[in-house]
């Protein structure tokens, strides 16, 4: 009936919408086919990816786990999958993953490492995750005494007589500040400990071994390897770089003319040496200098390297987090009426370390990777010793698998770092966006 | 040159601090332990086993001379050493002893002020080549790619090599043996130089080790021995002599197997006596103990069997005993005589 509005007399259902407007369909074309030219990029790259997939996958997955040497791998993969197959000889890896991640550590006493690893590990928690009980934080106290103690054995009475140090230190900030200020108190708490180490632990140690033994076996620096090195030096300079970063950063703000001078020297310095020259005064020239007959740890040496060349590269990525701050917060603490630490500890550090935490774990990441090159020392690191086992006659000539193992470890260990920080900037992301 | 100066230096200073101390041996004795300066891993000379123990030809000779100071061929801390490390190692008195295949040279011996206490093996540096090349002499290699390893004596030999034959090459510079590997199975270098010994272990690993042919010119001369530093004769007389005490061993035919009966049944033969200590007393000369020898032979079992049992005709390296024969048998090994 022509002029006869059209009244709906009822909803129609919603219907699905089509299906290159929804789903699958429309990702792939919003993501991957929106114009002619993203199409075929597209096309080349899934042309390379596929390239690269049919080529490793095979090799990946038509190899030998059972073999005792390359030769016989090559055997095994020949008859299990038609001559001429190239194939990974993974037995490799079965045969010497624990020397891998141990090193040379005596294999009976493996749960030590292990042990140590995991209370680093429950340490570290009640630091990374503020959501967990701060009792934890007592244990946080009291690893970086006990680790130590695992890993090289000894004398149970050697970490307590250090950690008593620690302790004397902190009396001495008590009993020194209100008598004579602050910064003898400061001075007196750095130098009492250092002096107790120097000269009252080791007699305190024997005394007290020998009132109540209580030892484990010891087990020498030179039997470290591995991974097990790799992750020892990298927590410990990680750790410790990070306050020293962060004083660093702080003195090179100050107004004190020799506390600024002195970090600034010290920043430049270590900046300005590649680490490898660094570890070969460790390594080398430190066995001049020392008197003879001193034994002063290689991997302690290693380790202070380390931690110093981090703490330099630290404090600068803290000193970025420092400027980005803007004037008015160093103003308001102050009209807050904080003194300098105060102000620091809860204005300052904690915006300024928001700021730097990209920065700071692409730090810890590369400080754990640069903890490779101690096998141009000698030291057998993962790759020290994938070196070390190629030249068993029975696996020289493998390369791939070894590489490709160690390189999936430290990929698992970098991966979690960085998921860690993505996580925490989420946690801290307060600013309006 | 100012570099050498400065590490002369500082050797100097190294030296004058060990001085002071009390002799190696005297050092070792009260240690319990032999330091000993090893590879961080070469094929055949020093690795470490799957259960974490070292062994080659070498890490060998280290347990000889533990066995012989202390009567305990396991009393041995190896030290890995790379080639950068290992001359500050021993100079710095980090390490007691150092046997990781360094060819013994003047400068080495002079400037550094090493002693090298002998030779365990007698090396020299060849080339290998696919055989697909055709090549059947290093001279026909003009202008060939040449993988190489850098920093080494090696480098210089083949610069050396090359023009005295008047003849152009282009380097193909690599870090370690196993770059050298790769480089050459993926025809990345012509040819492939380094020692015979690190070249027939190579060729061991390819999948088709016959497609390869180690020339059968030898451009250079590398006796590789063991060395500890300067001014401390004692010890070094200790090191040579243990080596002596191997290689003499091979020649008298004293193996570990019948060492016992030996000892047991003094032969007709006197050096053998006096080698074994079953008469006179060598031993207590060198400040060890009489039957030192005994202990140091055990350890392993004499040069020959070393060889055979690590770097010989029988494992995956396939090494013929060459230069390394005893002299009788045309070879160079020739231990003075015992007495």
């Amino acid at each position: 009936m022509p002029g006869q509005p059209f009244v709906r007399s009822h909803m129609l259902p919603e219907r699905a919408p089509p299906a290159t407007a929804a789903g699958p369909l429309l990702w792939l074309r919003e993501n991957l086919f929106s114009s002619w030219f993203n199409a075929i990029l597209t096309l080349l790259s899934l042309g390379f990816v596929w390239y690269v997939l049919a080529h490793a996958l095979p090799w990946i997955v038509q190899s030998s786990w059972t073999a005792n040497s390359l030769t016989e791998c090559r055997q095994q993969i020949a008859a299990s999958h038609g001559p001429g197959t190239s194939g990974a000889c993974w037995a490799v890896i079965r045969e010497r993953y624990l020397q891998l991640i141990f090193g040379f550590y005596p294999s009976r006493l493996y749960w030590r490492p292990i042990l140590a690893f995991g209370l680093t590990l429950a340490a570290l928690a009640p630091i990374l995750f503020p959501a967990l009980p701060r009792r934890l934080l007592w244990l946080s106290s009291t690893v970086p005494f006990l680790v130590p103690w695992l890993l090289w054995g000894g004398s149970l009475w050697l970490p307590v007589s250090i950690a008593l140090g620690a302790v004397l230190g902190y009396a001495a900030l008590r009993l020194v500040t209100p008598l004579a200020g602050s910064l003898a108190g400061v001075i007196a708490a750095g130098l009492v400990p250092v002096l107790w180490w120097l000269f009252g632990a080791g007699p305190a140690t024997g005394l007290l071994q020998s009132a109540l033994p209580l030892a484990i076996d010891s087990v020498q620096s030179r039997a470290f390897g591995g991974f097990m090195l790799s992750i020892t030096i990298g927590i410990v300079a990680i750790t410790c770089s990070l306050p020293i970063g962060i004083l660093l950063a702080l003195g090179r703000q100050s107004d004190l003319f020799i506390v600024k001078t002195l970090c600034v020297g010290f920043i430049e310095f270590i900046r300005g040496v590649p680490l490898i020259t660094l570890l070969f005064v460790a390594s080398l020239l430190l066995n001049y200098f020392l008197p003879p007959g001193t034994s002063f740890d290689i991997i302690l040496r290693v380790i202070i390297m380390v931690t110093l060349f981090a703490a330099a590269y630290m404090a600068e990525v803290i000193r970025g987090g420092l400027a980005a701050l803007p004037r008015g917060q160093y103003e308001a603490a102050a009209a807050l009426g904080l003194d300098y630490w105060k102000a620091q500890r809860l204005i300052i550090m904690p915006q300024a370390l928001k700021i730097s935490i990209p920065g700071i774990v692409s730090t810890f990441i590369g400080v754990f990777k640069d903890t490779t090159l101690v096998s141009i020392i000698g030291l057998l690191d993962p790759l020290g010793f994938s070196n070390a086992i190629r030249a068993d006659t029975a696996w020289n000539g493998i390369v791939w698998e070894l590489y490709g193992f160690i390189a999936a470890l430290f990929f698992v260990f970098c991966f979690a770092m960085s998921r860690y920080s993505m996580y925490l900037e989420r946690k801290l992301a307060t600013e309006h966006r | 040159m100012k570099y050498s100066v400065f590490l002369g230096a500082l050797t100097g200073a190294g030296l004058a601090a060990g001085a002071v101390a009390a002799g190696t041996l005297d050092d070792v004795k009260a240690r319990g332990k032999v330091n000993c300066g090893t590879n961080t891993g070469l094929v055949g000379f020093a690795a470490p086993d799957a259960n974490g123990e070292w062994q080659g030809f070498d890490v060998a000779l280290c347990r000889a001379v533990a066995a012989a100071v202390l009567g305990d061929h396991s009393a041995v801390e190896f030290v890995s050493t790379t080639g950068r490390t290992r001359f500050t190692a021993l100079a710095s008195g980090e390490i007691d002893l150092l046997v990781r295949n360094t060819t013994w040279t003047f400068t080495r011996d002079v400037d550094l002020k090493f002693t090298f206490v002998g030779v365990n093996y007698y090396d020299g540096q060849g080339f290998m080549v696919p055989k697909s090349l055709g090549v059947t002499s290093a001279k026909e290699l003009d202008g060939a790619t040449i993988c190489i390893q850098t920093g080494t004596t090696t480098e210089l030999n083949l610069a050396d090599f090359f023009r005295t034959n008047n003849i152009s090459y282009e380097p193909v510079p690599i870090e370690t043996n196993a770059e050298g590997q790769q480089q050459y199975l993926a025809g990345a270098c012509d040819a492939y130089t380094t020692d015979i010994s690190g070249l027939a272990a190579t060729r061991a690993t390819f999948e088709d080790p016959t497609a390869h042919v180690i020339l059968p010119e030898i451009v250079s001369k590398e006796p590789l021995g063991p060395l500890v530093r300067h001014g401390d004769d004692e010890w070094a007389d200790v090191v040579r002599w243990t080596l002596f005490a191997l290689i003499a061993a091979e020649e008298y035919g004293v193996t570990s197997a019948n060492i016992d009966e030996l000892v047991a049944n003094p032969a007709s033969n006197p050096e053998i006596s006096r080698l074994l200590g079953t008469e006179g007393d060598l031993g207590p000369m060198l400040g060890l103990s009489v039957d030192w020898a005994v202990k140091a032979i055990k350890a392993g079992g004499n040069y020959g069997e070393l060889f055979e049992k690590f770097i010989g005709q029988n494992t995956p390296i396939g090494l013929p005993r060459g230069l390394n024969a005893q002299w009788t048998d045309g070879g160079l090994l020739y231990a003075p005589p015992f007495r």
